[in-house]
């Protein structure tokens, strides 16, 4: 073994002319913004407030943007897929050779859920909890900082594939024994599974992290059934988190094992059973989904209530509904795999186990229409994409229970009706909930409004582009077509595969909306400012700071009374009170150990995914390293004193009361 | 990547919550040992998916040894005695150390990191033999699920070693203030849940195995 292991030349794809463009275009980009910061003079600015912050705010706004790049990068994936099967008909071959078209539909699947969904999920979560709950920051802010890090490293693997060595051709979920060594010999699944494991560690982190910061960290006066419903989501998806991805650390931990020391978990030789990763796998991948849907649902809950100025109908059943989804959530993961050949009393439990989720998604659903009954809803563009998820996630839902028929399931299983479920959950769901939570808290966030017009017509594209696209999947799946197919021959599949390919570029004028919304945002940005703070007349703690919240989020930590904190305040007329006097705030300082922790982590990823044994050695001391003298630094913490505060809050106020007055 | 996880709790303190001119600094220890505590959890499902693996598997011996052909129990019994005695140890470090007797503390981490490191060098000696012998985890399904369950906790134990090791510098040089206390209450949560796990595994593999 060389001094590079594995690691040659011949790894640079020279001969894709279709990648070498894609590398290219990145390359220019990347330059262009070094150059756009040089000459701003804006590193120390990135560096000192972005990359070494463990404000969660600031964390939430990395998380988003890590998840904006990656779905540009994941619908190219699609769209590239989508044109190929346009026009691989009829026995022609299109332009995606198999081998590369298979790495491609691995890597959307991939990066869509775990690259842009969970760092979506988790973003909207650090901006917005800690603010909810009257927290100054989370539990422990550092390993915040850390497990964005991870996230960002694991990323950085997965499009590190792209140009050096090739990704993984099993399909996202890896199955052995194709994701073996002997069928897999190339690197493709090492990045796969060192880009997850990578970034597993830092959800895992995440979901401790607001777990503790949910029950140690609440404002006074608050109860746990006090708390605001987005939180009550998260929270659930937090327990979802910390109850599930060790099992994917485990299974990417066994399958390791076996393509780098020759055991046999999964191989067809000497004993493996290839059904013990996909059970262990579902048994993460299930509760996956609802980690990834149920901040949606907390996202929709408050944007109805927000909007329609109501409180929400049923608080306590929406909490309980959340909870009802996570536990069965852990009791269905075999339904993605009926045709396994358990016994029929196996599938009719997990059938039948999967068919009771939708309970209290209903009870949800009714929890949203009772908000709006006799409300006077504001139609914004929060509230458009609440509207367009509560009819999609419908069909969605109920395709799901007809897939749950174990029966049905034998028939469709692996189709493409299967791939447009998921879609039309997971888009019409996670997805639409990101978007909505996006437009919602963004002036939170930012501190100016959105693009209001652009924004609408982005969600029309989307939702349009949706059903174009997705809705003929259904019809293929039932005329008979399986997934992951690279060309096709069968006429009565053309018209439907070019709908399909239509509706994915309606949805490509949606994203570049949401761009051109971004870029016109920040452009008149001095327009648009939010100088209330409160830009909808909110109902919960995180609208009663300024926007941007003050890097200490409150002057004073306040006193909770009631479920809709904030509008309580406004009736006692106890908000925008100018407190006698400040006290000392304790706050954490920035540092560069969770950026070095991560970055000698995902070093030590790389080595091990080339076999390059001193790198990884190397890598794995350094993250020990790191992490020691983070340890062992005294100096991470300070006191912002009460004239700064007072500065602050004064400025704040007074911005209030002339937006007011 | 568990050296990580576990290590990450060290490094963090919680931001306090409380106003600062309530004049009495309320300890942010016991929502890092909370947090800990969430963290053992999660690497309890990790061993239970192992378990559940090496349940599914260890039948599948593939015309090679079984358990019943390679478990020791004598020999397994005494590294367990040594597992077990290191947690009793461990708590007369932890009495030491909210009395807060530097020398004690440190004589007890001592004694405890003496029985972990037999522990571990027994099992280090097991699995040496049954490679040489042919019986290596790449024989057959049975050996890789039981070299990586077995494995997987000696190797925590390894990690909990070193982490001992660099708290009794701490305790050398830092003495026994609140924030290491509370490092070192971590520490016992890990190493007495390290101990539950391990009578797991004497049941589930060793007792079970030989029968």
């Amino acid at each position: 073994m060389s001094l590079l292991g594995k690691l040659s030349l011949d790894a640079i794809p020279y001969h894709e002319p279709i990648i070498m463009g894609t590398l290219a275009v990145v390359g220019i980009a990347g330059i262009a913004i070094a150059i756009a910061i040089t000459r701003h003079k804006q590193w120390g600015v990135l560096w000192n407030d972005w990359i070494t912050s463990v404000d969660h705010k600031r964390l939430g706004v990395m998380y988003i943007l890590l998840a904006l790049i990656m779905l540009v990068r994941g619908f190219s994936d699609a769209i590239m897929m989508r044109t190929q099967l346009a026009l691989a008909t009829n026995g022609a071959e299109g332009y995606l050779p198999p081998e590369h078209y298979d790495q491609i539909f691995t890597a959307h699947g991939v990066i869509m859920i775990i690259f842009m969904a969970m760092p979506f999920m988790i973003g909207l979560m650090n901006i917005a909890l800690p603010l909810q709950i009257g927290a100054r920051d989370v539990a422990f802010p550092f390993m915040n900082n850390l497990s964005f890090w991870l996230t960002a490293g694991g990323a950085v693997l997965i499009n590190l594939s792209l140009g050096l060595g090739e990704f993984a051709k099993t399909g996202w979920l890896a199955y052995p024994p194709l994701s073996e060594q002997s069928f897999s010999p190339g690197v493709g699944v090492d990045y796969y599974i060192w880009a997850l494991q990578i970034s597993g560690v830092g959800t895992l982190l995440t979901g401790v992290n607001f777990l503790v910061t949910v029950f140690k960290m609440r404002a006074p006066g608050m109860k746990l059934m006090d708390m605001p419903i987005f939180t009550w989501a998260c929270t659930w998806a937090n327990v979802l988190i910390v109850a599930s991805f060790p099992i994917l650390t485990a299974v990417l931990g066994l399958l390791a094992l076996d393509r780098y020391f020759d055991f046999h978990f999964f191989t067809n030789a000497a004993g493996g059973n290839a059904m013990m990763y996909i059970n262990l796998f579902w048994a993460w991948g299930h509760p996956e989904v609802y980690i990834l849907v149920l901040p949606a649902f907390g996202v929709f809950s408050e944007v109805i209530s927000t909007f329609t100025g109501k409180r929400l109908f049923g608080y306590k059943s929406t909490v309980l509904a959340s909870g009802a989804i996570s536990i069965l959530g852990f009791i269905v993961w075999l339904h993605h795999f009926f045709t396994m050949g358990s016994s029929a009393n196996v599938n009719a439990f997990f059938g039948v186990m999967t068919m009771i989720i939708a309970v209290p998604t209903g009870v949800k659903l009714f929890s949203w229409l009772f908000t709006m009954y006799r409300g006077r809803l504001r139609i914004t563009v929060p509230v458009l994409w609440t509207l367009g998820f509560m009819v999609t996630f419908t069909i969605g839902g109920m395709t799901g229970v007809l897939l749950a028929v174990p029966g049905a399931d034998y028939v469709l299983h692996n189709s493409l009706f299967l791939i447009a479920h998921f879609h039309n959950t997971i888009i019409g769901g996670a997805v639409f909930g990101y978007m909505a939570g996006f437009a919602y808290w963004f002036p939170k966030a930012m501190g100016f409004h959105l693009n209001e017009r652009i924004g609408k017509a982005s969600f029309w594209c989307w939702l349009i582009g949706f059903y174009v696209a997705f809705m003929p999947l259904y019809v293929l799946g039932f005329l008979g077509m399986t997934r992951r197919l690279n060309h096709t021959n069968n006429p009565d599949w053309n018209i439907w595969l070019y709908l399909a390919c239509i509706g994915a570029f309606i949805i490509l004028v949606g994203i570049v909306l949401q761009f051109v919304q971004l870029y016109l945002a920040f452009r008149d940005r001095e327009k648009n400012r939010d100088l209330t703070g409160d830009p909808w007349n909110g109902h919960t703690l995180e609208w009663s700071t300024a926007s941007p919240p003050q890097f200490y989020n409150f002057a004073k930590v306040p006193q909770v009374r009631d479920l809709d904190a904030f509008t309580d305040m406004k009736e006692q007329g106890t908000a925008y009170k100018k407190p006698d006097s400040y006290a000392p705030i304790h706050m954490p300082k920035n540092t560069a150990s969770g950026v070095l922790m991560a970055g000698a982590a995902t070093l030590f990823g790389f080595a091990a995914i080339w076999h390059i044994t001193w790198l990884a050695v190397v890598g794995l001391v350094g993250t020990v390293v790191f992490l020691l003298l983070r340890a062992y630094d005294n100096d991470v913490d300070y006191y912002v004193q009460p004239d700064e505060v007072e500065r602050i809050e004064s400025l704040h106020l007074n911005q209030v009361k002339e937006a007011t007055a | 990547m568990t050296i990580m996880t576990e290590a990450a709790y060290l490094a963090d303190d919680s931001i306090r919550q409380e106003d600062a001119h309530d004049h009495e600094h309320h300890d942010t220890g016991d929502t890092t040992v909370f947090g800990f505590w969430i963290y053992l959890m999660t690497d309890c499902i990790l061993f239970a998916s192992v378990f559940a693996t090496y349940a599914v598997l260890f039948m599948n011996t593939a015309g090679g040894v079984s358990g019943r052909d390679i478990f020791e129990l004598d020999y397994v019994a005494i590294e367990t005695a040594a597992l077990l005695f290191s947690s009793i140890t461990y708590g007369f470090a932890m009495i030491s150390a909210h009395k807060q007797n530097k020398s004690a503390t440190l004589a007890w981490l001592m004694v405890t990191f003496a029985l972990g490191a037999v522990f571990i060098g027994m099992e280090v000696n097991e699995f040496h033999h049954l490679v040489v012998e042919g019986n290596g985890p790449s024989r057959s399904a049975f050996l890789s699920s039981f070299f990586t369950l077995v494995g997987m906790h000696g190797m925590h134990v390894t990690a909990g070693l070193i982490w001992m090791v660099v708290m009794m510098i701490e305790v050398v040089k830092r003495g026994l203030g609140s924030k290491t206390v509370t490092r070192l209450s971590c520490l016992s949560l890990f190493w007495h849940f390290l101990d539950i796990v391990w009578i797991c595994v004497f049941t589930v593999v060793y007792l079970l195995g030989v029968m």
